[in-house]
């Protein structure tokens, strides 16, 4: 692995036309805005209260910031990535749960958004894989074994 | 002149591949050793070849040639002579240069060292290694000369990106390839063993130092980038589950599968299929990493130089070497079907069960890493991370960990489960005791955080329960081996437990002069000052550090610019203590005389890659282990031959 890369000016800009069309609908949709200002609340600053703190870490380290390389917005200096980081904290501050806020920006943003899939016919396979392939394995496995009453 | 000596070395390079491969090819099917005996040869010439074509091109970046594009896309004359050096590969081009040198010094190190297998499926092994080496030669020379000229050279080049402006570019993509490509190795003798139906133990003990040293490397590689990654970055992860990270922990787990069964087959001519088959698979990941990480064909925060066009060249050639291996291993699956079976509870048992959990977990990974492209043709976008690769191979990672710990006490061919419960006492007593202590100790903190405490606790006790009862003078070194390797698992996953949970983080804004707590620490900040770097320049902020009523040294994290190309950086400076590392960065400012600090106590996080470099030691002294019992073994061969004909003497 090599070391990550920060600097949104830099990037080779997303690849994938899926990736393209939401990063210019993003740019249009609040909390986005133009850079070069100060950082939101609760961008880089933590809750008062440790609990909701903690809540709030847990949910951005699976949230993926939309505008960079593959990052979650608790890793990422990007502008956006703060603005979401302030988002949350504010929601689960009120009061929301993580899995609210989650569904919340899932509704906002699609499952994009999320490194922890939600269970869907599309993502059902996705899911199901570790239980086909440790069935699969045991099956061929099966083969290298001695019978015992043999 | 340089770079045109280069091309030259590369061009007869890849026509001595071609050579090669036809050589091999009639030898094998005519049976011909005259034709044999020149494979070896070509092969290490070969070798030389394109490590002189690396040279060269190592020479016109050191020299910050602008006349050659690659120099001036890539370089800048300004920079450290480091970089300018390890800059020959941090580039699409210069990159696939090394995989393509490494893959063809390894081929020549096969051709001069390798006796033991026969001669005819070593010149078949050779063949095979010919051929993948042609295919890279092919897309080095058709698709990404690293060569070519420019005509009209401009007066300085556009720079390295200073993410890798790094000692660690020096040291990580060398060792990571060396890993790769010492897997082609192992592809290629199950390829030729399979060509001449030879798979058997000697192949296996054949193949294996080239295993353990592509998984030694490998381990040293993805241990180094995950330190590099945690420090560089500025935000303290060690691991992402990021497309790039999966393209080198895949091929890392197909080894570790392999180099186990390869011991199985070497010594109890068991799991033959199991063998050739993870060896397939193991190169294949490692050109799937290739492929993934050249074609930038997923985002990802470690890609560097992507091209998508030559993504597909590389699938072809993937598509090409594991459809034709996998077609042969198909012809001869009645060969490799073959081979002596065993019972369920038996040391074999326990590494069957090894093989089958690192293939799921690669299956897993595998899934993970490209299913979003599979969603996206289906027309959704969606992510897959960490949370879904810790729920999925999370658990299956903990029951590996508890086979880790019993195999190594389990008998050969057949053994009673009731005496294996009785050999675990120590283990199961040490996985209980550790996991009530925390608890007590710490509170809840997690099921997986807490089961990985644990069971590391258990595993490094079972780890060393090998060693006892035996004469620790006359333990072979490749007992030694498996003991320290499995001992660096169990110390990389305490410090992955326990450095996830009881990670304290603390983000503040503050004066000059004020100070913040973080876990046991308290810092202050003392002030900040400009810097000038070689090819930067940086605002760096003096902290005070201090713990309990000692003080610390000062820490020094700064925000560095870059002007070639124009970027910002975060370097963050870390406090190593004895029970974890003390994470400093510095943000910006607010305008208002305030500064943002991000500090991180990461308790026993070292652990993670202290238990690393363990794994790879462990792999070194399982090679001299076996370099020693093999040399051993042929000289009192020798003596033995010696004394029958000395009796023979004065017998007749």
């Amino acid at each position: 692995m090599i070391a990550r890369r920060r600097d949104a000016a830099l990037m080779p800009l997303l690849r994938q036309i899926g990736c393209a069309t939401m990063a210019a609908t993003l740019a249009l949709a609040p909390p986005t805005t133009a850079q070069g200002r100060p950082p939101a609340d609760y961008a880089n600053v933590q809750l008062p209260d440790p609990a909701k703190e903690a809540e709030a870490t847990a949910l951005m380290a699976t949230l993926r910031c939309l505008v960079c390389q593959g990052q979650a917005i608790i890793d990422s200096d990007a502008d956006m990535a703060g603005d979401m980081r302030s988002l949350v904290r504010q929601r689960i501050a009120a009061g929301e749960s993580a899995n609210e806020v989650r569904d919340w920006l899932i509704a906002r943003y699609g499952d994009y958004v999320t490194y922890d899939p939600p269970v869907s016919p599309v993502t059902l396979p996705l899911w199901l894989a570790p239980i086909v392939l440790l069935a699969f394995g045991v099956w061929i496995a099966r083969a290298s074994f001695r019978r015992r009453n043999r | 002149m340089i770079a045109e000596a280069g091309l030259v070395a590369l061009w007869l390079a890849a026509s001595l591949a071609a050579m090669q491969l036809a050589l091999a090819a009639l030898a094998v099917r005519r049976s011909d050793d005259i034709l044999a005996a020149a494979v070896r040869p070509v092969a290490i010439v070969q070798g030389g070849l394109a490590l002189l074509a690396m040279a060269a091109l190592i020479r016109v970046f050191l020299t910050s040639d602008m006349s050659v594009a690659l120099v001036v896309a890539n370089s800048h004359s300004a920079k450290p002579w480091l970089y300018k050096f390890a800059g020959a590969w941090g580039n699409h081009e210069g990159s696939m240069l090394l995989w393509v040198t490494i893959l063809g010094v390894a081929g020549g190190a096969v051709a001069f060292l390798e006796r033991r297998i026969a001669e005819r499926t070593l010149t078949a092994t050779l063949g095979a290694q010919a051929a993948i080496a042609l295919g890279f030669y092919a897309f080095l020379l058709f698709a990404s000369n690293p060569f070519a000229r420019l005509t009209n050279s401009p007066a300085d080049g556009q720079g390295l990106n200073p993410l890798l402006q790094d000692p660690g570019l020096a040291f990580h993509p060398p060792t990571l390839y060396a890993g790769y490509v010492g897997l082609s190795v192992a592809f290629s003798f199950a390829v030729g063993a399979l060509v001449t139906r030879d798979v058997g133990p000697a192949f296996a003990r054949a193949m294996r130092p080239w295993v353990l040293a592509a998984w030694v490397f490998l381990t040293i590689g993805i241990t180094a980038g995950s330190y590099w990654a945690y420090y560089e970055l500025g935000w303290g992860g060690w691991w992402f589950w990021d497309p790039v990270e999966n393209a080198s922990l895949m091929p890392w787990l197909a080894a570790t599968a392999l180099l186990h069964s390869v011991s199985v087959l070497a010594t109890r001519d068991g799991l033959r299929a199991w063998t050739v088959m993870l060896a397939v698979v193991a190169f294949s990941m490692s050109m799937l990493g290739t492929f993934l990480v050249r074609s930038g064909i997923l985002t990802s925060v470690h890609a560097f130089a992507v091209d998508p066009e030559r993504g597909t060249f590389i699938l072809i050639l993937l598509a090409i070497y594991i459809g034709g291996a996998l077609a042969l291993f198909a012809t001869r699956i009645g060969l490799v079907r073959a081979g002596n079976t065993f019972e369920l509870v038996s040391r074999e048992g326990s590494l069957v069960a090894n093989n089958l959990l690192l293939s799921v977990i690669l299956g897993i990974v595998l899934i993970g890493t490209f299913y979003p492209i599979l969603a996206a043709a289906m027309g959704t976008q969606l992510s897959v991370g960490p949370p879904f690769f810790e729920k999925a191979a999370g658990p299956i990672a903990l029951v590996l960990v508890a086979v880790m710990a019993a195999g190594p006490l389990l008998r050969w061919r057949r053994d009673s489960a009731r005496a294996l419960v009785k050999r675990m006492t120590w283990p199961i007593a040490a996985t209980g005791i550790s996991a009530v202590l925390s608890i007590v100790l710490a509170g809840w903190f997690g099921l997986l955080p807490m089961l990985g405490l644990a069971l590391a606790a258990g595993l490094a006790v079972a780890s060393i329960v090998p060693l006892f009862g035996r004469n620790l003078l006359r333990t072979p070194m490749f007992v030694y081996g498996m003991v320290v390797a499995h001992l660096g698992i169990a110390v990389s996953l305490a410090g992955m437990a326990a450095s996830s949970a009881f990670t304290k983080e603390t983000l503040v804004a503050k004066r000059i002069g004020e100070s913040a707590s973080v876990g046991p620490y308290l810092v202050t900040l003392r002030g900040i000052r400009p810097v000038i770097g070689d090819n930067w320049s940086a605002l760096e902020a003096r902290l005070d550090v201090q713990r309990g009523n000692g003080t610390g040294p000062l820490l020094a994290p700064q925000s560095r610019f870059f002007s070639n190309p124009p970027t910002t950086t975060s370097e963050s400076a870390i406090l190593t203590a004895l029970d974890g590392q003390l994470y400093t960065v510095l943000g910006q400012s607010d305008g208002q005389g305030r500064w943002q600090l991000r500090l991180w106590w990461k308790p026993w996080v070292t652990l993670i890659w202290f238990g690393g470099l363990l794994i790879a030691l462990g792999g070194a002294l399982s090679i001299l282990g076996h370099w020693l019992r093999d040399r051993r073994q042929k000289r009192r061969a020798h003596e033995a031959v010696e004394a029958a004909a000395h009796r023979e003497a004065w017998g007749a």
